[in-house]
Parts: C-alpha cells; sequence; structure tokens
C-alpha cells in the first residue's frame, strides 16, 4: 500500500500570535514556524504503518512557501521515503489544497491519503472532507485508532458524544486527532540520511490546478479581552462573589 | 432565496445544537428550511416542524442515513444544496465531517465555526485557537457555513408544526461503512449546553481524585469537563476534552480545577459568562481570564467548596 501524507508549515503553537496593526492579518514575520501537529500525527501514523509491514511506500506532501522544504526534510528523517513540495506563495484555501491533492493523487496513485483533522492557524477542519469527495472516495475523520483486517482498514473516530468505528476500504483519505499516536523524534543520523532523500518541487501550475478565492480575508482583529477579574481570599469569599457579584449560583 | 440547516439528531431527538443553529439562521434573509437525514427518525422530523422559525422540514428517512456518515449526507446535502442562498450546520463532529465533503460535491468553498453573522456574505470566525477574529466574505452563489452553537441562543420550541415533506435517498458509491458506536453514557448535562461546567486538570493527579469533580458538579448540576492533560493522562474521556480540539462551551459559570490555561484550553472557554479558577501556581495562565480565582491546594479547598454549596 502506497501512503501520501501531508505537512503543513504553521506557526509554532507555543507562540501567542500578533495581529497586525492595519488588522489586515495576523504577524508572521520573524515567528517560530513548525509542523502543524495534527500532520506529526499522520506522519507517524504512516511510520508505524510501514513498520508493521501494512506499507511500502510513504510520500510526504506540502503545499506552501520554499521554506516548507524545511518540514518535509522533517517528515523524510522520520520515515517518509520521498517528499513534494507543491510550491506557492498565495495562502492556498482548503478547497485549492483539496484540489491540488486530487491533481497528485492521479500523479501518484496512492492507496490512502492521510492528513491532520485541522491545521492550528486557520483552524478550518476541511481538506482532508474536500479531498475525499474529490476523489470520490470514503472518509474517515478525527481518526484515534487504525487496524487493519484483510484489505479494509477499520478507523476509530472520536466524535461529541463518544467513539466510532468505521471500516473502509482503500483507497480513502483518513484526518488525525491527538490521541492517534505519540509522534516520535527524529534521531540524528536519520536527519543526515533524510538529506540524500528525494524532495521534488512541482507548481500549481504543473498539476493543472488554479488557486481561485472562494472566500476572502476581510479583516483581523484582537478577540475582546475578558474583563480582569479578582483574586478570592478562601472559599467563604468565593461563594458569596458567586452567589452575590455574578448571581450564577442561588 | 431560502435557508437550509442540517439537522443533528440520534434518529429519536433533534439535537440541541440544531436550535442554536435555527437562530443563527433567523439573522439571514429567507424561510428556513429543515433537512432531517436518517432511519425511523419521524419524531425527529415531527420535533424540528415545532422549531420556532421553520418554514418547511425536508425527511430524508433511509437506511442509507441511519449512522448519518458523511459520504451518504453531503451526497444529498449537495444536491438540495443549489436550490439555497445558505446552508448550514452545526460545528459538531457530525457538522465537521459531512459539510466540507459537501461543500467540494459543489466546487464551493466553506466557512468554518461561524461565531457571528454580519450579512448575507460577511461572517466571523475564530482562528489561532481563537487568539483572532476573522472577518471573511463568502464569494460563492451558495455559502456554506457550520455554526460554532456556544456563539449563538437557542431557537424557542414554538408549538406551531409546519409541512413535513418526505424526500427520496440518494444512493452513494465508495462509502465508509459503520462498525460500532462506543458511546460514553452520562447522566449530567450535556458539555456544551450545560449551564454550569466544571472542569478538572492534570492537578488532580489521578482518576480517583478527578472523581472528586463529581460531588461538586452534583451540587451544581453542572457537566465535567477536562484539559488535555487531563484526558492524556487518563483521568478523562476524550469526549470530555474543552479547548481548541475538544468541544467549546460557553456556560454561565466556568469552573477550573488544576487546570494552568494552555491557549488551546482557553480557546474553548472563552465565551463563558463567569470564569472561576483554582490553582495553587497563582502564576498560571487560567487567572488572567478567571472572574474569581483562588490561590490554593485544589484538596484543601474543594471539599469545603462542596460543603458551602
Amino acid at each position: 500500500m502506497k501512503v501520501l501524507v501531508t505537512v503543513k508549515r504553521v506557526i509554532d503553537y507555543h507562540v501567542r500570535v500578533r495581529v497586525r496593526a492595519d488588522g489586515s492579518d495576523v504577524d508572521l514575520s520573524n515567528v517560530k514556524m513548525a509542523a502543524n501537529p495534527f500532520c506529526e500525527i499522520a506522519v507517524e501514523e504512516a511510520v508505524r504503518m510501514k513498520e508493521k509491514g501494512w506499507v511500502s511506500e510513504i510520500v510526504a506532501v506540502s503545499i506552501g512557501p520554499a521554506d516548507a522544504g524545511e518540514q518535509l526534510r522533517a517528515a523524510l528523517a522520520l520515515g517518509a521515503d520521498s517528499a513534494i513540495l507543491i510550491e506557492t506563495d498565495k495562502p492556498a484555501e482548503p478547497l485549492a489544497v483539496a484540489r491540488l491533492l486530487a491533481a497528485l493523487c492521479e500523479r501518484e496513485q496512492p492507496d490512502l491519503v492521510i492528513m491532520g483533522k485541522q491545521s492550528i492557524d486557520t483552524d478550518h477542519n476541511q481538506a482532508g472532507q474536500m479531498l475525499a469527495a474529490l476523489n470520490g472516495w470514503p472518509q474517515a475523520t478525527f481518526a484515534s485508532a487504525i487496524e487493519r483486517e484483510g484489505d479494509e482498514l477499520l478507523v476509530t473516530r472520536e466524535m461529541d458524544g463518544g467513539l466510532r468505528t468505521l471500516r473502509l476500504a482503500p483507497p480513502a483519505v483518513i484526518t488525525t486527532d491527538l490521541r492517534l499516536n505519540e509522534p516520535r523524534f527524529a534521531s540524528l543520523p536519520n536527519i543526515m540520511k533524510a538529506r540524500q532523500k528525494p524532495l521534488a518541487s512541482l507548481t500549481p501550475d504543473a498539476l493543472g490546478v488554479a488557486i481561485e478565492p472562494h472566500v476572502r480575508l476581510l479583516s483581523v482583529s484582537e478577540p475582546p479581552l475578558r474583563k480582569a477579574g479578582i483574586k478570592v481570599a478562601d472559599v467563604a469569599e468565593l461563594v458569596t462573589r458567586l452567589k452575590t457579584d455574578a448571581k450564577v449560583i442561588p | 432565496m431560502s435557508i437550509l440547516v442540517i439537522a443533528e439528531h440520534d434518529n429519536q431527538t433533534l439535537n440541541f445544537n440544531t436550535h442554536k443553529v435555527i437562530s443563527a439562521a433567523k439573522q439571514l434573509q429567507g424561510e428556513i428550511h429543515l433537512l432531517v437525514m436518517g432511519h425511523d427518525c419521524a419524531a425527529v422530523g415531527e420535533q424540528g416542524s415545532r422549531l420556532a422559525g421553520v418554514t418547511r422540514v425536508l425527511l430524508a428517512n433511509d437506511a442509507l442515513y441511519q449512522h448519518q456518515l458523511a459520504e451518504p449526507c453531503a451526497a444529498l446535502v449537495s444536491r438540495l444544496a443549489t436550490e439555497y442562498r445558505h446552508v448550514l450546520a452545526p460545528a459538531s463532529t457530525f457538522g465537521k465531517d459531512m459539510l466540507p465533503r459537501a461543500a467540494a460535491l459543489l466546487g464551493v468553498g466553506m466557512v468554518a465555526d461561524v461565531v457571528a453573522i454580519e450579512s448575507e456574505d460577511i461572517f466571523v470566525r475564530p482562528v489561532y485557537a481563537g487568539n483572532a477574529l476573522a472577518r471573511v466574505q463568502s464569494l460563492d452563489a451558495v455559502s456554506l457555513l457550520t455554526i460554532r452553537p456556544a456563539a449563538f441562543d437557542a431557537a424557542a420550541e414554538s408549538g406551531e408544526p409546519v409541512p413535513v415533506e418526505k424526500l427520496a435517498a440518494v444512493p452513494v458509491e465508495n462509502s465508509s461503512r459503520f462498525e460500532r458506536d462506543e458511546l460514553s453514557v452520562s447522566e449530567r448535562p450535556e458539555l456544551t449546553s450545560a449551564r454550569v461546567v466544571v472542569s478538572g486538570g492534570r492537578g488532580l493527579g489521578t482518576k480517583e481524585q478527578f472523581a472528586l469533580l463529581e460531588q461538586l458538579a452534583d451540587k451544581l448540576n453542572a457537566a465535567i469537563g477536562a484539559s488535555r492533560a487531563a484526558v492524556d493522562a487518563g483521568l478523562a474521556d476524550n469526549a470530555q476534552q474543552v479547548g481548541q480540539t475538544g468541544k467549546i462551551v460557553a456556560p454561565e459559570l466556568y469552573i477550573a480545577v488544576g487546570i494552568s490555561g494552555a491557549i488551546q484550553h482557553l480557546a474553548g472557554i472563552k465565551d463563558a459568562r463567569v470564569i472561576v479558577a483554582i490553582n495553587k501556581d497563582e502564576d498560571a495562565p487560567i487567572f488572567e481570564v478567571a472572574d474569581y480565582g483562588l490561590v490554593a491546594d485544589l484538596f484543601d479547598v474543594l471539599p469545603e467548596l462542596i460543603d458551602k454549596l
């Protein structure tokens, strides 16, 4: 089975973002970037599937600026066999990402695409579902466990009310939730070896996909600040405040 | 043109998220049609027909929709959507799974997790774990939106039933198949609609100690939530996680016990009316958003708090 796994370069999740003074977007200059945490989980899962002998080849893909090559090298160091960067400086919306990946699926013919459930910058949670639709494949989103039964996959999903298990026949799209696995760190020898692995670069034009906007960003603002609260001295004061000031308990 | 709202339900009862989405739909122009996809779900259609604001219920009652899987639901929604100006679904795991698939089938974009509606094509949504709000304009002829339930009031159940129209199923190829559910059983109010939420973090230490929160929740008729750290440490269920990657809550009262307040957690509670934090670390970030903070060892003060309520 051949797996395509996607990696998005995003702001590091420890960084507290700031909105630009002109309100045009958040300020990403001189900010630490990293692989989206859900994508790291996707790469880890692909590597574990390869270690179990389910998967023969892993191709890591990223869509973004040339710098995203850094995140692809990291995926290669973790066990991906080759990588493809679809280079664009335009911010690609989920539908554009799905179209680019669908075109890439035509070329690469993977049996499975594993993606993160959402990127922590735009918080869309759409691209995986959209790719599955464009390819006409089944989908299993928010996966917390993947098992194999013959030629089919049993994917347990995290839902609002608990867990649900679906059965899928590849080709399919799976998106990862936090509890699917604990991503490993790359060892130094593997980081060195990753430099020799193939990293190809493509453009949206080469894939025959035009990136057109469907949703325009008008402005970005800081969320309203909560009024500073107070520290109470003890439980008695807390209960009194909740009863008489906030009136949230009888 | 009209608005299509997709109902969330378990084939017997309409989920409260639907009431929230209906009230969001009322801020747009047009008749509101409610789509119920399920199996043996006539009762849900009947409940939907009594929601204030709904003018028609479309009932797709077929075994194909029994588990509301993304593939068949998105196929039906994308077929109906061309008749509408807006299609709305809750930003729950159901809506997030299904609506992007319908959008791609239609070849349109989607606006996720809408917290405010400015006009028929301008919407506000949080980005970067709620650390910024983006105003966006949908450029498509039909706007597909998932609505953050916590950001809207619930529509009333008016009691004036409207017509229920039956729809035929749209068959799909290459669908996933339902295998089994393991639902978390709880007698407590549902996390996202509870008036009071009591949440625990890793500070509670063990599963037994986490159970201390139950006594507090009993006193307040509260739902019990958890931070990601508490879930990862095995103290609480996945379905209880509150935050950017878990549930977004907006209760009247949120009590955070032993939670430091990582930005991913704060993203899930910012809209609570009153936040109480109990933590022994006075520098914990949770105190920056708490209306009432108590710096104390939670094991010292929890029994006293339970006693005094």
